[in-house]
This record gives structure tokens, sequence and C-alpha cells, in this order.
């Protein structure tokens, strides 16, 4: 890290952790809330996508699992949202270990595996219809019950420290990664995993890894979300909307970078916002103005958001990641 | 050190590699040499659990290790090169050696330290942060044989490390895997480039449509006639005369 970069580090951060004293307006906190929630998941989208190169359209598998396990919890025995947190991590986790070993067993990859991802997430949307525990169509209201202790805030200062808390974490996840065998195991798989093989790398277990660590991220988000709005029912948890978004956010921001998911998700919310506000709240509209965007990401900017900052900050054009 | 017992191979009807048996004795530099689809390749790709046998069986120190996944193979200490060379595009040189330097280290500074260590002794050390894709053919075979080496190996299978070069980049290779050798390291290599394997290799098995045809020193392998025809053709051990070490590549 250079000067410069841990300067603009160091600024963004203080403004961070002010933004709630300077913001009053509960819009844009929530604005930002949403931003840093999706910062956090597109990152953990990337550690398996971006940095091991296996594509999931199936993180609501993830964050659904999540959600639904602190919240069911949280409802039956009454489990500390604080504790539930821990719980979602395991949960998620556990979805992608097993989502992973099915996959990654059969030696699944590119469009098989993202394929695949999809399903689970579909066949967990069903089945979070019909159980009843999960309270079916109708859904899960989470009891409001407002008191730290609780994870339940008066304003929306609280949860936006909460998700700034999570987008820091996964920052700092991705970071460490970086910077250990396991991430350059996982580039040299995304890479060529031919060549992994032969210098020694147990491919299955560090795409195993890489999927258990992004599940866990990822659940954590699904617990976010439900003691956030207190409710969730199958379309939100498991629905493709939000596998979509997630994978937006790591595409638009830039694979395989530390930075990209962040910036990928205040694009993303910003423009999504600024569409909406043009054009009104017509039904379908986000999917479309997702799809077009995907498209002219992949096409034009392959390397993402963290692709042009890093050309703007190194002219000279070297080769670390942002 | 290397005991590969009557191993075959066959995809669909054509055998391959049919009962080849061979020995690398440890210490030494072993040469496969063999006509194009001889089946040198799928030789190596047995021993390092690439393809797994259909017959046979393979010894590393005494152990078998037929069949087992590549990369146990070669936590033991066989690792391979490839003949169409594998390097991670996307990533620096440095980078890609790191890759095989974490096999033996978990630890990310002593990894990078080995991996600066091994890509100067292979002449790369001016490169290190360069994008692999960047380098020269010469570029990505000294890299292939980098990564290798960065496993710490204690037998390394290096498959034509030296097709496409020019004769000065050759006589480096030679250096370099001499100096290898040196270190104590026993080298095992498929080579088309005649001049090498008469400078490098103790001893030299020949492959001919999947079996061994023939073994022994260079000098006893170039009087060989069944030797000059498997490369050239039936009848051409009869037309040539003594000067057959010359006519071989
Ligand atoms: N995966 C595979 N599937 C089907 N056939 C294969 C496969 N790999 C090799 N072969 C065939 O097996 C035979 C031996 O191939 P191999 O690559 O081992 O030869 P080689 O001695 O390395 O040749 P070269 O000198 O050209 O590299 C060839 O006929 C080849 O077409
Ligand atoms: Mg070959």
């Amino acid at each position: 890290m250079t000067m410069r970069q841990g300067l603009a580090g160091g600024l963004v951060l203080v403004l961070a952790l002010m933004a709630p004293l300077a913001i009053q307006s509960d819009f844009w906190l929530g604005f930002l809330i949403t931003i840093l929630l999706f910062a956090a998941m597109g990152m953990a989208w990337n550690i398996l996508g971006g940095y091991a190169g296996q594509f999931s359209f199936g993180h609501a598998a993830f964050f659904g699992t999540g959600a639904y396990a602190t919240s069911v919890l949280h409802i039956a025995l009454g489990l500390n949202p604080w504790l539930g947190l821990l719980v979602a991590a395991a949960a998620g986790g556990t979805m992608g270990l097993l989502i992973g070993y099915l996959s990654f067993r059969y030696g699944l990859r590119g469009s098989y595996f993202a394929l695949i991802t999809l399903a689970f997430a579909e066949v967990l949307r069903i089945l979070a219809n019909t159980a009843g525990f999960t309270g079916g169509g109708v859904g899960l209201y989470l009891p409001l019950n407002i008191g730290v202790a609780n994870m339940q805030f008066a304003g929306k200062a609280g949860y936006y420290y909460v998700a700034l808390g999570l987008a820091l974490a996964s920052i700092l996840i991705a970071w460490r990664l970086e910077r250990s065998r396991l991430g350059a195991w996982l580039a040299a798989i995304r890479e060529n995993e031919d060549a992994a093989r032969a210098l020694g790398v147990d491919t299955f277990a560090c795409k195993l890894a890489a999927i258990g660590i992004s599940g866990a991220m990822t659940g954590v988000g699904g617990w976010f979300y439900a003691h956030y709005y207190l409710y969730i029912d199958p379309e939100i948890a498991y629905g493709p909307g939000v596998s979509v978004e997630i994978l937006l956010v790591a595409i638009v921001g830039g694979l395989g970078t530390v930075l990209g998911p962040l910036l990928g998700s205040v694009a993303l919310h910003a423009a999504g916002e600024l569409a909406q506000r043009l054009m009104g709240d017509t039904p379908g509209l986000n999917l479309i103005f997702y799809g077009v965007l995907l498209v002219v990401m992949v096409r034009l900017m392959p390397d993402g958001l963290a692709g042009l900052v890093r050309r703007w900050m190194r002219p000279a054009g070297g080769t670390q990641r942002a | 050190m290397l005991e590969v017992n009557a191993v075959t191979k066959s995809f669909g009807g054509l055998a391959a590699v049919a009962a080849a048996s061979l020995r690398v004795a440890e210490g030494g530099i072993v040469a496969l040499i063999g006509p194009n689809g001889a089946g040198k390749t799928t030789l190596f790709a047995a021993i390092s659990g690439f393809v797994a046998p259909d017959n046979g069986q393979i010894l590393f120190n005494g152990a078998a290790i037929t069949g087992l996944a590549p990369h146990l193979i070669c936590r033991r200490g066989i690792v391979r090169t490839f003949q169409i060379v594998q390097p991670f595009g996307g990533l620096t040189v440095r980078e890609n050696i790191v890759v095989g330097a974490h096999l033996r280290h978990a630890g990310r500074r002593k990894a990078l330290m080995r991996a600066e260590e091994v890509a100067r002794r292979v002449g790369l050390g001016e490169l290190l942060d360069r994008p692999a894709s960047a380098l020269t053919v010469a570029g990505r075979k000294r890299l292939e044989l980098a990564r290798a080496l960065a496993t710490a190996p204690r037998l390394l299978l290096l498959d034509e490390v030296m097709a496409g070069l020019n004769p000065a980049e050759i006589d480096e290779i030679v250096r370099i895997i001499r100096d290898i050798r040196a270190s104590g390291v026993t080298v095992f290599l498929i080579e088309h480039v005649m001049q090498a394997v008469v400078s490098l290799a103790d001893y030299v098995y020949v492959l001919n449509q999947g079996e061994i045809i023939a073994q022994g020193s260079v000098s006893e392998i170039a009087a060989m006639p069944n030797v000059i025809e498997a490369y050239l053709g039936h009848g051409a051990a009869a037309r040539m005369t003594t000067g057959a070490a010359g006519a071989v590549q």
C-alpha cells in the first residue's frame, strides 16, 4: 500500500464514520446502508467469483439461509440477534460447503457451476415457500423490541454502523486473502486449474474453502437484512433478484480486487436510484436496467471500476492489484 | 528412485503407452526420447497422476503412487512441466512462481523469498513483475521450469523444455538443468533436441508406439539400428553407415 492509498483510505474511513452526523435524512442513510450491505456481499461473491474464478448465479442460497437461520431461531427460541450473526455465518458457510461439495466433486465448472448454484437457490426458494417453520409464502415477521442488546436501533444510524462494520470486515478479509497462500492458490485455479494441480494445489479443497468463506459472508448479509427490515419471505431471501444484485456489484466494481465491490455497490445503487427517479417505479425496470448495465460493463470495462481507478492512480501501468 | 513397471494406458483403442517399464536412479539425468506420438507425454502424465494407468505400477522411493491425485504426487516430491506451457497468464512471473513455492511454505514472506531465489536461478530475476502473458517462448519455458522447481521436488519431469528455443537459449537451459542436478534434484526429461540429450543424459530410454524399444547410454543408443528405424522409418538403419548419431534429429 502506498502513502497515497493509505491517506485516501483513512480519509474515506473518517468520512464514513461521521456520515450519520452529517446526514439526518433517513432516506439517504438507508441508501448508504444498502450500499454497504451489498458491498459486503459483493465482496463475498468476489472471493468465489473474482479470486477463484467460479461464477455463482445463486448467492441467494447463502443469503436466504443466513436470513432464515437467524430469524427462525430468534422467533422460535429467542436467539439473541448478535449471536444470530454467528449462526447465520455457520448456516451460510455450511450451505456453501454443501453446494460446493456437490458441484466441485463432479468437476462442474463455468456455466455448469453457475447453473447449479441457480438451481440450488430456486429449490431453496420453493422449499421455503412450502415448509411450515419458514412461514411459507407469507414470510416471517421478527418481533419489534428496540434495544441495542436486541440489535434494534431507534434510528438508522445504528444500522448504518453495523453495515459499515460488515463492509470493512469484508474488505479486511479480502485484503488478508490476497496476501495468503489460499489467495495465491485460488488465483492459480482461476487462471489454469491443471497447472495448479501439477504444482501440488488441492484444487477441490481450495474451491471448497472459497465457497465456504463466501457462503458464510453472504449468510451474514442475510442476517443483517432480516434484523434490519424485521421481515423476510422466500422471494426476498432466495429469489434471483438478490443473486443478480450481488454478482453485479462484484462485476461492475472489478473482479478479484479488494475495493471493487465497494465501488461497484456505490455505482450500481446510485445509477439504480437515478434511473428510478427518471423513469418512475415501473415493475421489472430494475432488471432491465441491470441487464443493460451488465452487458455494457462486460463489453466496455471488463476490469470494472477498480480497473479504471487503478489506471488513474498508477498511470505508469503497474500490475499490482488495487 | 522412480520405478515404472509395465504401465499401459490406452485412449479408445489406441495404446498410447504399452507395458512400458523403466527406472530412474537418484541423482542422475535420464532422458526419454522417441518420435512424435510415441506416448512420452502420456507416460509423464501417468507418473504425475494426470492420467490413471489401465495397468501396471509406479513406485516412488519404494512406495506405490499409481493413480494418486496429481497434488498428492507433487507433495511427495515429483513435479512435471507441460509440453504446451501453461502459465497463469493473468498473474505476474513472481505470482506464478509463488504458487509453487507455497507448497512447502505456508507463510507469504517465505514463499516470496523462495520464488525470487528460484527465479534468479533460471534467469527470470529481472522479469519478476512482468505479466506471465508478456513473456517470450523462452521466458515461458523458464517460467514452467521455475514454478516446478519452487515446489522443491526430489524428481523433476521436464517435457520438452527446449522445444522452440534457439541454440543460445538451449545452451542456457542445459546449463540450468546441470545446475539443478548438482543441487541434488533428479531429472527425467523428454527431449527432441538431441544435442541437449547428448550433453545431459546419463541414461536414455527410447519409446516407440508406446513401447520401450531401447535403453542405454547415449553412445549405446546411437548405435542401435532399431532406434534409427523408429525415427527414420523401416529400412533406414540398413541404409545408414556408422555416422548414425549425427543423423538422429
Ligand atoms: N487425452 C488423450 N485422448 C486421446 N488420445 C490421446 C490423448 N493424449 C494422447 N493421445 C494419443 O496418444 C498418443 C501418444 O501421445 P503423446 O502425447 O503421449 O505422445 P508424445 O510422445 O508426447 O508425442 P510428441 O513428441 O508429439 O509430444 C498419440 O497418438 C496421441 O494422439
Ligand atoms: Mg509429448
